[in-house]
């Protein structure tokens, strides 16, 4: 191991995991608002959104996101729609995301009591009220499991970005790995860079889920 | 006469090709107890939901103080506030506590100061019994535990008529006294309400009208006296008797005799 090498790139890991910590994390953010809208249109069987919405759904999660990123950052300047590799890659993992959460959020929702719904609606409260304060509560929290292994699913598929030339860990590491032949150092720095960011989310989806399993609603 | 609250006219509701009820009319005056009841299936608890426009009718209308109640308008939720219901698996809200389920609506709805909704909350859980239980989890309380919270949950925004779908149904014996107490209660006090429910002996005391549903159609409508007593229809006879058993025959009867 080549510990000068390591200390000498470590400044250009930081950079690269920083990178990747902010466009994973925004994408991921894009990711469960349209999860949370499309859950909405199903459920309100709203007419031709929910078709949409379904279409969407199935579009985004059969296809592969490295597929949707040479869509959008090839494709898309065709009908006028440039982007930048950051740009992107958040866009591309919130459509792949998006797909995703909104069969977590639909699975919850599915699972709550529609006499749940008639309780709300019968204290006045609207259908908008009734979702976003009796409905979706419940709904996110049967279906955590499902959602933090999304966002770590999403995580994770960020390192795909270096596909559209986004400087992220992965582009760093084949780079390096390209330019010194510092082939152990530069796989150790990068499983330890990934570990890093993905390990906090794996616990702060264990406490989440045993604060729920305290609270003893939902599953 | 004093004013009529809710007013049923000609109402018609179908689930598909089968009819629950038929042409039906019914007015509901200020601080009238009336308990509806009817075999299962009878179409009772379908006629309290169509009451706040949890059920769509296909026929006739339905009047709060004279306000439309419309499944499709859009001042529906205004109205629902004066309609209280509170259901046979008291429906309580799983992920918030028994204060923030009685403060729910409240606040958001009548937009409320927390302040002064909370104080009358406190209020209300300690006529019920259960001030102590204002920061429990609905999963820590009993059955009848959680239907009084329930009705709470339905006064608190002081609703012109309280509807009542079987609330000791799902409960444990020993508990529905504790709950039907505390609508009895609430009749003394003079709220209008319309209760479905088994409990007949419950009916005969807290009701002003009883209403028996069948084919369709309200088949009986009197005051509780006459209908336990001496009931119009025949239908009424026969619906009172299946809650009747004949005493066990003892030993001293000849069967030879009996057959003879």
């Amino acid at each position: 191991m080549d510990w000068a090498y390591i200390e000498k790139v470590l400044p250009l890991y930081g950079k690269a995991a920083w990178l990747t910590l902010w466009t994973g994390t925004l994408g991921i953010l894009l990711a469960v608002l349209a999860g949370l809208l499309c859950a909405a249109a199903i459920h309100w069987k709203v007419p031709v959104l929910r078709r949409i919405t379904a279409a969407y759904v199935e579009l985004s999660r059969n296809t592969p996101l490295i597929v949707q990123l040479f869509f959008i950052y090839y494709g898309l300047p065709k009908i006028g729609i440039a982007t930048d590799p950051a740009t992107c890659a958040v866009f591309g993992l919130a459509f792949l995301g998006g797909g995703y959460m909104t069969e977590a959020f639909r699975s919850g929702i599915d699972a709550v009591d529609r006499i749940q719904d008639e309780s709300a609606l019968s204290l006045g409260l609207t259908r908008f009220q009734t979702f976003f304060h009796v409905i979706l509560p419940q709904a996110v929290a049967i279906s955590e499991p499902a959602f933090m292994a999304n966002v770590i699913f999403l995580m994770k598929e960020t390192s795909v970005f270096s596909a559209v030339s986004l400087m992220d860990l992965m582009f760093t590491a084949k780079d390096q790995i390209g330019l010194y032949y510092k082939t152990t150092e530069c796989l150790t720095l990068l499983v330890a860079a990934y570990l890093i960011i993905i390990l906090p989310l794996s616990l702060l989806g264990r406490i989440w889920e045993r604060r729920l399993r305290h609270a003893g609603f939902g599953a | 006469m004093t004013e009529t609250v809710l007013s049923i006219s000609h109402l018609t509701k179908r689930f598909e090709d089968q009819i629950i009820l038929e042409d039906l009319s019914l007015d509901i005056h200020e601080g009238e107890v009336i308990v509806i009841v009817g075999s299962s299936g009878c179409g009772k608890s379908t006629l309290l939901r169509c009451m706040n426009a949890l059920e769509d009718i296909q026929d006739g209308e339905i009047r709060l103080r004279g306000s439309l109640i419309d499944r499709n308008a859009r001042g529906l939720p205004e109205l629902r506030q004066k309609i209280g219901m509170v259901f046979q698996n008291y429906e309580l809200f799983p992920h918030l506590t028994v204060m923030d389920n009685i403060l729910l609506a409240p606040m958001k709805v009548q937009k409320r100061r927390k302040a002064e909704a909370r104080e009358e909350a406190l209020a209300l859980l300690e006529r019920v019994g259960l001030k102590e239980k204002a920061e429990s989890w609905p999963r820590q309380l009993s059955g009848g535990q959680k239907q009084r919270v329930a009705i709470v949950r339905a006064l608190i925004m002081h609703p012109e008529i309280l509807l009542f779908d079987e609330v000791t149904a799902a409960l444990d014996p020993e508990m529905v006294r504790e709950v039907l107490d505390v609508i009895v209660r609430l009749a003394e006090q003079g709220k209008t309400m319309i209760i479905v429910t088994h409990e007949m002996l419950f009916a005969r005391a807290v009701a002003d009208r009883i209403i028996l549903i069948g084919d369709r159609q309200i088949l009986e409508d009197s005051d509780p006296e006459q209908f336990f007593t001496a009931p119009k229809t025949e239908q009424a006879k026969k619906f009172l008797q299946t809650f009747e058993f004949r005493k066990k025959q003892t030993g001293k009867t000849d069967i030879k005799n009996a057959e003879a």
